[in-house]
């Protein structure tokens, strides 16, 4: 083994794994566990129920809307904020960590309050026709609100680490602005944009504070499946909830495993020989 | 190409990068910008290439103005300092890049075919491949040749082209830059800060300091004729004595030249390590030897004038000088500027 300047790896990789072992993977496996005593018959019947079902495509849609959103918005953002600098900028800044640092049911009641009919977007939205709270709409907007800050904060150190001489570079060579921005700066974003996506999609998955307030939680249409495996727990229902909270945990482990992948691909070229 | 700059300033916030400078560069010329950092030369190859707008004068390319074009319609090759390669890109998209995203269409293979041609002139025929990472920076830096040449080029421009190489490196791609440019006949213009590079590179050097052209000429009349005490320590290794001019003749510390035409009153008198002797006996500048320095094809003898004035010079290897010996100075040659 290659010999590091700091000793300690044997102390500091035991605290870490028995951390980690502690932490994250002995309660994934009491869950797995937990979901496991049902017969695989019971667990089908469970996961497979149209309500849990309804559940999910709810939960999975308003979370891909949602992230989907983030991208477009996240991207505008970290590149205001890493190209120009203007009166405010930093408060900007500081401000794209709030929903981090918010309580989400603090953001939930607020996003209720305002998107519900006779609140100040609600009820304009309301002539419009467009109802927010209590549908997915509300939903989606709740995790963009949670998710938002992802995107934005892994691209931007990205983009503020570009070199301008590539841009100036492409620009002597004839490219256009949009050339520029397609063929250099986004591919060089993608393994950022992919890990801000991936975040932003899990956390939109789980979330479950700020959305149980503006989602009226109709089973059906606006009960995301966080809920409902907090309905189960309820009742007194362990192996149900277990269940399909397992169905969420395969989920959120596929899409990290296909993003990691996607993203060890957009990074071949600066692997070595 | 021929390329003029006339009268042109620009200013950075309140610092004046570049205080009107004019100059003239011939077609197929092979020009150094040589200046310390802050001189303003890279600014001025910014300006040439229309990366930087000048804020006021203008820029020639043959009889048209070519101080409002941008950077992209003004047919500069750009080589960067630290290359600028795209980092996602191989070798050969690299250096395709500029021919796939320009106005006039190219057939594929005929883009792939001009990449195989600048590869062959770059000597990297094979790693059209690789990624810049899995090359060397000499590598790297003919891959950004080649990627500025692909375009066809009206002026070529290059940012300390050999700043971040070894020596080593450096010498042979200095000797190669040149074949290149004698074949490719095309006006080039390179900024360093390294004289030894401008002088071993240039057909012409032009001196930069503080925004403004201080002097200009061959290697052979910068070097033999330096103009200002500037240039003089500039280009290389140069010794310092204050000096006193009078009736045509300069006086420092026991030793005298002959200044033709020189005003009487204080100067300064400036001579390389080579122009120096060294003899146990006078005439000459009375000194003690500090310390001697062992090279391989010579010795380097520091020593300290009578008056506490430090000077090096150079003595052949075999010459049996020591620390502490008392002796004379002598002069060869040198210059003296006015102060």
């Amino acid at each position: 083994m290659r010999r590091n300047v700091l000793p300690g790896l044997r102390l500091s990789l035991g605290v870490t794994l028995l951390y980690v072992g502690l932490i994250v993977v002995l309660p994934l496996a009491a869950l797995v566990f937990k979901a496991a005593s049902l017969g695989p018959e019971d667990y089908w019947r469970i996961v497979s129920s149209s309500r849990a079902l309804a559940s999910y495509r709810v939960t999975v849609l308003c979370a891909l809307g949602a992230t989907l959103f983030n991208l477009f918005f996240g991207l505008g953002l970290a590149w205001v904020l890493t190209r120009y600098r203007f009166p405010g900028w930093r408060l900007v800044d500081a401000m794209v960590d709030l929903p981090f640092a918010l309580p989400t049911a603090v953001a939930g009641i607020a996003l209720t309050a305002l998107f519900t009919t006779n609140g100040w977007f609600g009820s304009v939205l309301a002539d419009l026709g467009i109802k927010v709270a209590y549908t997915p709409l509300g939903i989606m907007i709740a995790m963009c609100f949670t998710s938002l800050p992802f995107i934005v904060r892994t691209v931007q150190p990205v983009l503020e680490d570009l070199d301008p001489a590539l841009e100036e570079a492409a620009q002597s060579l004839g490219g256009s602005d949009w050339t520029i921005f397609r063929t250099i700066i986004l591919p060089l974003l993608t393994p950022a944009i992919l890990a801000g996506l991936s975040l932003s999609f899990a956390r939109s998955l789980g979330e479950f504070g700020a959305i149980i307030f503006i989602a009226g939680n109709q089973p059906m249409s606006t009960e995301i499946t966080a809920l409902l495996v907090f309905i189960r727990l309820e009742e007194y229902d362990y192996q149900a909830a277990a269940a399909i909270s397992s169905v969420l945990l395969f989920t959120a482990f596929l899409m990290l495993a296909l993003t990691n992948w996607m993203q060890s691909r957009a990074l071949r070229y600066t692997v070595r020989n | 190409m021929k390329i003029r700059l006339d009268h042109v300033v620009k200013t950075f916030d309140t610092f004046r990068a570049v205080r009107d400078v004019s100059l003239d560069i011939e077609s197929g010329e092979l020009v150094a910008l040589l200046g310390p950092s802050g001189s303003g030369k890279t600014t001025i190859l910014r300006m040439v290439a229309g990366l930087e707008y000048a804020d006021g004068g203008h820029i020639y390319f043959g009889d048209h103005d070519a101080t409002g074009i941008p950077v992209r319609d003004r047919g500069v090759g750009f080589v960067f300092q630290h290359y600028a390669l795209f980092p996602h890109m191989t070798v050969a998209e690299n250096i395709a890049f500029g021919m796939k995203v320009s106005k006039v269409k190219r057939e594929k293979t005929a883009i792939a075919a001009r990449v195989v041609d600048l590869l062959r002139l770059v000597r990297l025929e094979g790693l059209g491949n690789r990624f810049p990472a899995q090359i060397s920076g000499g590598q790297r830096q003919r891959v950004a040749l080649a990627r500025a040449l692909s375009v066809d080029p009206k002026v070529l421009l290059l940012d300390e082209p050999f700043g971040a190489l070894d020596a080593n490196v450096r010498h042979d791609l200095r000797r190669w830059l040149r074949e290149i440019h004698r074949e490719l006949g095309i006006t080039t213009i390179f900024v360093t800060h390294d004289q030894e590079e401008a002088l071993d590179l240039a057909d012409r050097v032009v001196i930069l300091k503080d925004g403004q052209i201080v002097q200009q000429g061959t290697p052979e009349e910068v070097c033999r004729n330096p103009q200002s005490a500037f240039v003089m320590k500039f280009l290389g290794d140069a010794n310092m004595l204050q000096a006193q001019v009078r009736d045509g003749r300069a006086y420092a510390s026991g030793a005298a030249i002959e200044v033709g035409g020189m005003a009487d009153g204080k100067a300064e008198l400036y001579a390389r390590p080579a122009d120096l002797d060294w003899s146990a006996h006078g005439p000459g500048i009375a000194a003690s030897i500090d310390r001697i320095l062992d090279r391989p094809d010579s010795r380097r003898v520091l020593a300290t004038t009578e008056n506490g004035e430090h000077l090096e010079f150079d003595v052949e290897p075999e010459r049996p000088v020591r620390a502490n010996e008392r002796g004379f100075v002598t002069l060869r040659r040198a210059r003296v500027f006015a102060v």
